[in-house]
């Protein structure tokens, strides 16, 4: 089998250009999908019989939560995948992963204490999930910060890379807290196995917000990723010519 | 081994131990991650009963009291198979009503009745709109039932 467009991606300038292209075919939709999902979310879904219009925040706070997550298992695999192949584009993109996901994080915390207020009582407590959660954003500081404060580019990377699969462990406790433990946070409502426990109209503004949330995502990811390969490349012949 | 052999056992080992320890780590303190205890664990002993701690369950409906022009109240929290009488004197959230989830913060008394100085409702996993709960809620005898079926009723 020819694996020549397999190993292409560990050529910076290939995948430079690449995401440059991919970039709007990413944009465009999560933008689409976005206004769309929040027509239908604050406008065209039913309120719930017992919170009301409150439920609403459940648009930005669950897509959140699941990207949060998500992001963090991607930069996690290109992490490895670049520790084990010795692969700069791989850490490249776990670079770019790691603020966007924090920031992801923070907005899923912050959307769930606004709700808890009114529908808990309160605005935080320590309970497994959210302490999980908290966790999580802490790992993505250590990891910016482990890379910051490291000068030479692929010690760093290793470094990195290393505290990143640590952090996998807090992936399945975030997810299963809610069944392993008592928990204040209710169990998952979409994101199993069985039936989702809420019914098509307020469902599918949830789908498409999380499908727009993805992409939007994947093109930040491919922009981040762009100027990581600029930094990383910055004394490559490639990139005057690519630049002239 | 080469050297990529040896890196990806490196990869592996690394995701093998932490989670092993982790896994070890939140088995020893099992107990402390439970954010409460439902009322069979208060039954079985296994809530400090000393101090002071979180107790979960559904409100039982028909047991809440409410002192007329005072914010002293009673109900019983249930999990379907033991019942604890709790008092709280304050103001409940919102979502706080018969058979809803409800964590309660307090102590437990010598006759067995909860004191609770903190209540928090626990909201399930259910969202539907008013008129599906309505009619859900008919064929359930006028309750809303623990795990309804949101989408056995037909929207128009």
């Amino acid at each position: 089998m020819d694996w020549t467009w397999f190993h292409k991606f560990g050529s910076p300038p290939h995948v430079y250009r690449l995401a440059g292209l991919l970039t709007p075919w990413f944009a465009w939709p999560a933008a689409l999908l976005i206004l769309g999902a929040l027509y239908g979310g604050l406008v065209l879904a039913p309120p719930d019989y017992q919170q009301g219009d409150g439920f609403r925040i459940i648009y930005v706070h669950a897509p959140s939560a699941w990207l949060a997550v998500m992001i963090y298992a991607v930069m996690a695999t290109a992490a490895g995948v670049g520790l084990i192949w010795r692969m700069k584009v791989a850490h490249a993109v776990a670079a770019s992963c790691a603020g966007v996901g924090a920031w992801f994080t923070v907005v899923s915390l912050l959307t769930g204490m606004l709700w808890g207020k009114p529908m808990w009582g309160t605005y935080w407590v320590w309970d497994p999930r959210l302490t999980a959660q908290l966790i999580l954003f802490f790992l993505y500081l250590g990891y910016m910060g482990l890379r910051a404060s490291i000068d030479d580019t692929s010690r760093a990377d290793r470094a990195s890379a290393v505290l990143a699969l640590v952090g996998v462990v807090n992936l399945p406790i975030i997810r299963y807290s809610v069944e392993w433990w008592n928990s204040i946070h209710q169990a998952p409502s979409v994101m199993k196995m069985d039936r989702p426990s809420m019914p098509f109209d307020m469902l599918a503004p949830l789908l498409a917000m999380l499908l727009g949330f993805t992409l939007y995502f994947g093109a930040v990811l491919l922009i981040r990723l762009r100027a990581e390969i600029l930094r990383r490349e910055r004394n490559a012949s490639w990139i005057r010519e690519e630049l002239t | 081994m080469t050297p990529r052999q040896r890196r990806v056992t490196l990869v592996v080992g690394i995701l093998v131990g932490v989670s092993a320890a982790v896994a070890l780590a939140v088995r020893a303190m099992n107990e402390n991650v439970m954010f409460f205890f439902d009322p069979t664990q208060v039954a079985s002993g296994e809530a400090p009963i000393d101090k002071r701690f979180r107790l979960g369950g559904m409100v039982r409906p028909g047991t809440v009291v409410r002192e007329p022009g005072a914010l002293e109240m009673s109900f019983v929290v249930t999990d379907f198979q033991k019942d604890v009488p709790v008092k709280y004197s304050g103001i409940v959230p919102d979502l706080f009503r018969e058979n809803q989830g409800v964590v309660a913060h307090g102590r437990l008394g010598a006759d067995g009745t909860f004191v609770a100085d903190e209540i928090l409702a626990k909201h399930d996993e259910n969202y539907m709109p008013p008129e599906v709960a309505r009619a859900i809620k008919e064929k359930h005898g006028g309750v809303m039932p623990v795990n309804p079926d949101v989408r056995s009723v037909p929207r128009t």
